[in-house]
């Protein structure tokens, strides 16, 4: 059994005839943090909704714990540990935040005290907000609760596309601070970020996408002193 | 109390119409809560309906022909949507309006071809068609049971969405398809569930309705279909109290403006409403409103 608790092979995606996703090959090893950074459209995205079967991938595989994913519904997929912090949030507006936290463990019949309590010490502010409606919350509070949604089903691997996308510094901070310590207490992540600074910190391994194709490949560290990635996304000119 | 003697048939049978209404109307609105969709064939399940009562009452007692009634059509609705509007899924919304019109009269020309066209004999259901008289008015029993009936429905129904898991994914699913299926949201079975749920209280509905009329004709389903539509409108279409809300202000003024002896412009007023409320307040009484963020 590898260590790996997902392997994307080959993956291919295309939008009404356009290519999203060309040939993606990579791994995400059980326990780390991984990132996927790149400029918009360059697939990253595509790249998360094939994979929890919001899109159908068009050829390629998708091994979860050595199961194959493509072609199976979302809901089936989320029931086996995958969940996606979608782009923008999507809290349900209406729904108040302990309701939210609630929809998150929706596939769940066992008890949601504990996770509950847990959500709650992360993200103490959702606790106090708990009878209000999600679609009052600011930009920051309701990253907390899409990131608190996700957490309540219990998952192994978390994706998150774009957390810090129009967040004040201060708030993107504190998203990667919660960030390492929810992968301190063993979840997988699966990190989309523009914000490539940011990411390549918090991450063990990264990849770097460029209008569909994966281009550079390394640790964390490694790719903040690539001299393509700092002229690329880190904003510092090559010397 | 002469005046009393006088008026209160009308606003009786407001009322009680107005809860046919308000059973058909949830139909329409909980349908479109979910899938955005005006289901054009609401009006012609609920006209199965009383042709299934029709046809069951010769080969089975009441009790269980009502059993059966309730059961097919909440059947039909599931299958209704299976096969006419889930294929569709991904389809543009006209093309599954479009879908729903052919299944409205797909419904009706079946309905006359085992009829012949001919209108079908409503069978008179022991209790409810029975007359009682009150504060001097005659009225069939239907009369008084149809709005205590829909408001205990309607508050069930409320319950059911706002605190059941069930009824968690309803409004999970109405507001966003794609996040609800992250949360693990079989959005198959909750659209099913919501034709079922609309199916169900119209076949409550048609047993109440078609207790005052002599017969089913392929097309009786076509009028209070429609009116039931103006109501979900008119209350603020997705949104269930305003449905009701609506069709019983629609039932009562119909009412009353037959009891003023001017009965040929009863529908012409309801379907005025439509346009003005289109025109006015196309959100309706209780329409979704955005949620502004503070």
């Amino acid at each position: 059994m590898s260590n790996n608790i997902l392997e994307i092979k080959d993956l291919n995606v295309s939008y009404g005839g356009i290519k999203a996703v060309k040939d993606i090959s990579f791994v995400v090893p059980k326990g780390e943090v991984v990132t996927l950074i790149g400029a918009n459209g360059a697939g990253k995205s595509s790249t998360l909704r094939s994979i929890v079967g919001l899109v159908k991938p068009e050829s390629g595989s998708i091994q979860f714990n050595g199961q194959e994913l493509s072609g199976m519904p979302t809901d089936q997929i989320v029931a086996k540990g995958i969940t996606l912090v979608p782009e923008g949030r999507r809290v349900f507006p209406d729904m108040t935040v302990l309701e939210n936290l609630k929809i998150g463990a929706y596939m769940r019949k066992d008890s949601l005290e504990e996770d509950l309590k847990w959500v709650h010490d992360l993200f103490p502010r959702l606790k106090e907000r708990s009878w209000q409606l999600a679609g009052t919350l600011s930009g920051g509070e309701q990253q907390m609760l899409a990131i608190g949604r996700a957490l309540m089903s219990k998952p192994d691997l978390i994706m998150m596309d774009e957390p810090s996308l129009g967040l004040a510094p201060l708030i993107v901070k504190g998203v990667f601070d919660i960030i390492r310590e929810i992968n301190q207490q063993g979840v997988t992540i699966l990190l989309v970020e523009q914000n490539a600074n940011m990411a390549l910190q918090a991450a063990n391994l990264g990849y770097v996408m460029e209008t569909g194709r994966i281009t550079l490949t390394g640790t964390g560290a490694e790719l903040l002193e690539n001299e393509e990635v700092k002229a690329a996304y880190l904003g510092k000119a090559k010397k | 109390m002469e005046w009393i003697t006088k008026n209160l048939p009308y606003l009786m049978a407001g009322i009680s119409v107005g809860g046919q209404y308000a059973l058909i109307a949830i139909g329409y609105t909980m349908v479109y809560g979910i899938l955005r969709l005006i289901n054009f064939a609401h009006g012609d399940i609920f006209m199965v309906a009383g042709l299934i009562m029709v046809y069951a009452v010769t080969v089975m007692p009441m009790p269980l022909a009502i059993v059966l009634v309730i059961a097919a059509t909440v059947a039909l609705g599931f299958f209704v949507e299976r096969a006419a509007y889930k294929p569709l899924r991904s389809a543009p919304r006209m093309s599954v309006m479009i879908s729903a019109i052919g299944v409205s009269y797909l419904l009706q020309n079946l309905a006359l071809y085992i009829t012949g066209g001919l209108s079908q004999q409503y069978p008179a259901i022991p209790w409810l068609s029975d007359t009682v008289t009150i504060l001097g008015a005659t009225t069939k029993r239907v009369t008084l049971v149809t709005p205590v009936l829909t408001v205990a429905l309607v508050v069930v129904l409320v319950l059911l969405i706002k605190y059941t898991k069930i009824g968690m994914a309803m409004r999970a699913a109405s507001r966003d398809f794609e996040t609800s299926q992250l949360m693990g949201i079989k959005l198959n079975s909750v659209i099913s569930m919501t034709f079922v749920i609309g199916s169900f209280l119209a076949a409550i509905g048609s047993m109440l309705y078609f207790t005052n009329y002599t017969g089913v004709t392929p097309t009786a389903g076509a009028m209070p279909g429609l009116k039931a539509f103006v109501a979900a409108v008119f209350g603020g279409i997705g949104s269930i109290p305003g449905a009701v809300i609506g069709a019983f202000i629609i039932g009562i003024c119909e009412n009353i403006i037959k009891g003023l002896g001017w009965t040929t412009f009863s529908d012409a007023f309801t379907f005025a409403l439509l346009i003005v409320i289109l025109i006015a307040k196309p959100t309706g009484l209780f329409g979704e409103k955005a949620i502004d963020k503070v």
